[in-house]
């Protein structure tokens, strides 16, 4: 009896040593909650891309891959959003180069995170009136002069750009921003000190410091885009130019009810995510090596 | 020397132009959409010929915007409360204990974060709709609670760590239970942080489409998937109401934001997965 009870409590002296104790048993709801509904869909939704209702377990993908209406969503989507995001990063840089020294920045990052929050259906709605033939930009260009008609920047590519560019350059912009006001200001005046302009000093200390950081903001900026759905149906020709990848998910499995079909595209999806994802980061490893979180002094 | 400072001046202001161009054109979509909804007929001009208030009450009928509001804040209300319940705790053992495998459930609560909720989210209403709660209310609650958990998990844990571990030693010391410790210690000293986190999952529920429109039913719609069909019944229905109901949604996203930024600093909402991440 007093040998059983001085087991347990050995082991549990033994657990409480490695950290697992009582406190650590709170984590479990939260982690449970998380395998139970997003790694179990995961892992069901991968198998069930095997099981399709007729044909061989590779029959989705064969179809999916066969039918060029299909395969060439992804297409439509890269071409999307790798252009969206190289222009988010390169304009955000810069951007927070100055921004950082703003005294009152609290205002601009409040205007800035008015998109992401409002959501891409309200900036879709909201553009498709500012954009359109009528709208003000077509109204404003044509007072300056700069056009003689209206542009059709609506219901075709433009229009899901130019809305990628709005949801998305802010969460680029502030993700450098916090970046880049984490250097440690006496690197750039050391340099600034032995005689480095502001180009040299951009080139040779901040640049190479920030670069680990931008591929990690390119890699989430891009997986954001490319996901793109809601402003790909209602700014863009979602039957044409803009059928983008998410929306032939959704509609395999809301149209056609074929849930099979709908996690082989979907896993399809995150396929190429994480295909550019890994070349990003492998990139990243080729030309920088050192710890990630650099330049903090 | 003289063509460099030129050349530098030249750029910054570049890159001011293009930032207040930005800002402008964030600025006239948001207002296009808040005038339109108050004008009477806007058919080539700069402005409405007049105002009025009757797309509101025509919206508010068509649209059942009071079945619909209701719906959504009853929907939002339950992820903020089931997010903090589970995500608190998570998240004060995060922060406060060292055990192996520890980087392993940190990547599990980045995750969700980190992949888009669209494809995540045709599994997750595939898994949903195979246990028949897709199309209903507590479908819509679960689904929105796969991201809104560990983005309360991670908003947490520097809350957390910026409290004095004696303050709870101290607590325990004079017998306090893990219970008592909780509610008399650490809730009062983490109230700001989970009022952060609530107001923020508050305002990412309210405005979640995708993870909503994949998993509810009409009757467990949110505004934004109101909004979202609505569009595409523009034929029939006039433009002015669907941006008055547009003009309804943003008032109840961006009142909570409102409320939260007093809290947190806007670059933290983006910020904080990416921060944990290179950390």
């Amino acid at each position: 009896m007093a040998d059983a009870s001085s087991g347990t409590l050995s082991l549990r002296h033994r657990l409480a040593e490695r950290g697992i104790d009582g406190v650590t048993l709170l984590i479990v709801p939260a982690a449970l909650f998380v395998v139970l509904l997003f790694v179990y869909p995961f892992a069901y939704g991968f198998l069930l891309s095997f099981a399709p209702a007729k044909g061989g377990w590779l029959e989705n993908y064969r179809r999916f891959f066969d039918d060029p209406y299909m395969y060439r969503t992804i297409w439509y989507t890269l071409r999307l959003a790798i252009p969206v995001t190289l222009l988010n990063i390169a304009i955000s840089v810069p951007i927070a180069m100055q921004v950082r020294h703003l005294r009152r920045q609290k205002l601009l990052t409040t205007i800035l995170v008015l998109p992401i929050t409002l959501g891409t259906v309200l900036v879709a709605e909201g553009l498709l009136s500012y954009l359109g033939p009528q709208g003000w930009l077509n109204r404003a260009l044509m007072l300056f002069g700069m056009i003689d008609r209206p542009i059709r920047l609506v219901h075709n590519y433009w229009g899901v750009f130019i809305s990628l560019v709005i949801t998305g350059f802010p969460f680029t912009f502030l993700l450098t921003l916090s970046m880049i006001s984490g250097l440690d200001p006496a690197l750039e005046q050391a340099a600034a000190t032995l005689g480095a302009r502001s180009r040299q000093r951009f080139a040779k200390i901040v640049l190479p410091l920030i670069v680990p950081g931008l591929a990690v903001t390119f890699c989430l900026a891009f997986v954001d885009a490319f996901s793109v759905f809601p402003s790909a149906v209602m700014l863009g020709a979602p039957a044409g130019e803009t059928r983008v990848i998410s929306l032939a998910a959704s509609q395999a499995a809301f149209e056609q009810y074929d849930y099979s079909y709908a996690s082989a595209i979907a896993m399809i999806m995150a396929v190429v995510q994480l295909c550019f994802v890994g070349l990003v980061l492998l990139a990243r490893g080729l030309f920088y090596k050192g710890p990630l979180g650099g330049g903090k002094g | 020397m003289k063509m460099d400072n030129a050349l530098d001046k030249l750029w910054k202001t570049l890159v001011w132009a293009f930032m207040v161009f930005f800002v402008l054109n964030v600025i006239a979509m948001i207002a296009v959409v808040a005038v339109n909804s108050f004008g009477t007929r806007w058919l080539g001009t700069w402005l409405p010929a007049g105002y009025t208030l009757r797309w509101y009450k025509s919206a508010w009928k068509e649209f059942q915007l009071s079945d619909v509001l209701l719906v959504t804040f009853q929907i939002a209300g339950a992820v903020v409360l089931l997010s903090a319940l589970i995500g608190v705790p998570a998240a004060y053992a995060m922060a406060r204990r060292n055990f192996p495998g520890k980087s392993l459930v940190m990547l599990l609560f980045l995750l969700p974060l980190l992949v888009p909720p669209i494809t995540f989210g045709v599994p997750l209403a595939t898994v949903l709709y195979k246990y028949g709660l897709a199309g209903t209310m507590s479908g819509v609650i679960i689904a929105n609670l796969v991201p809104t958990v560990p983005f309360t998990v991670i908003l947490m844990m520097p809350f957390v760590e910026q409290i004095d571990s004696r303050v709870e030693a101290a607590a325990r010391v004079f017998g306090a239970n893990t219970w008592q410790l909780f509610l008399h210690v650490l809730v009062p000293l983490l109230a700001p942080g989970i009022l952060a986190a609530s107001l923020l999952s508050m305002v990412r529920t309210v405005s979640m489409f995708e993870l909503t429109f994949l998993t509810a039913g009409p009757s467990s719609q949110t505004l934004v998937v109101a909004l979202y069909y609505s569009v595409f019944a523009a034929g029939v229905r006039a433009g002015q109401s669907i941006d008055a109901m547009a003009v309804i949604y943003m008032l109840s996203t961006l009142i909570w934001l409102v409320v939260a930024l007093r809290f947190v600093n806007p670059t933290q909402i983006v910020g904080r997965a990416k921060k944990s991440r290179t950390a």
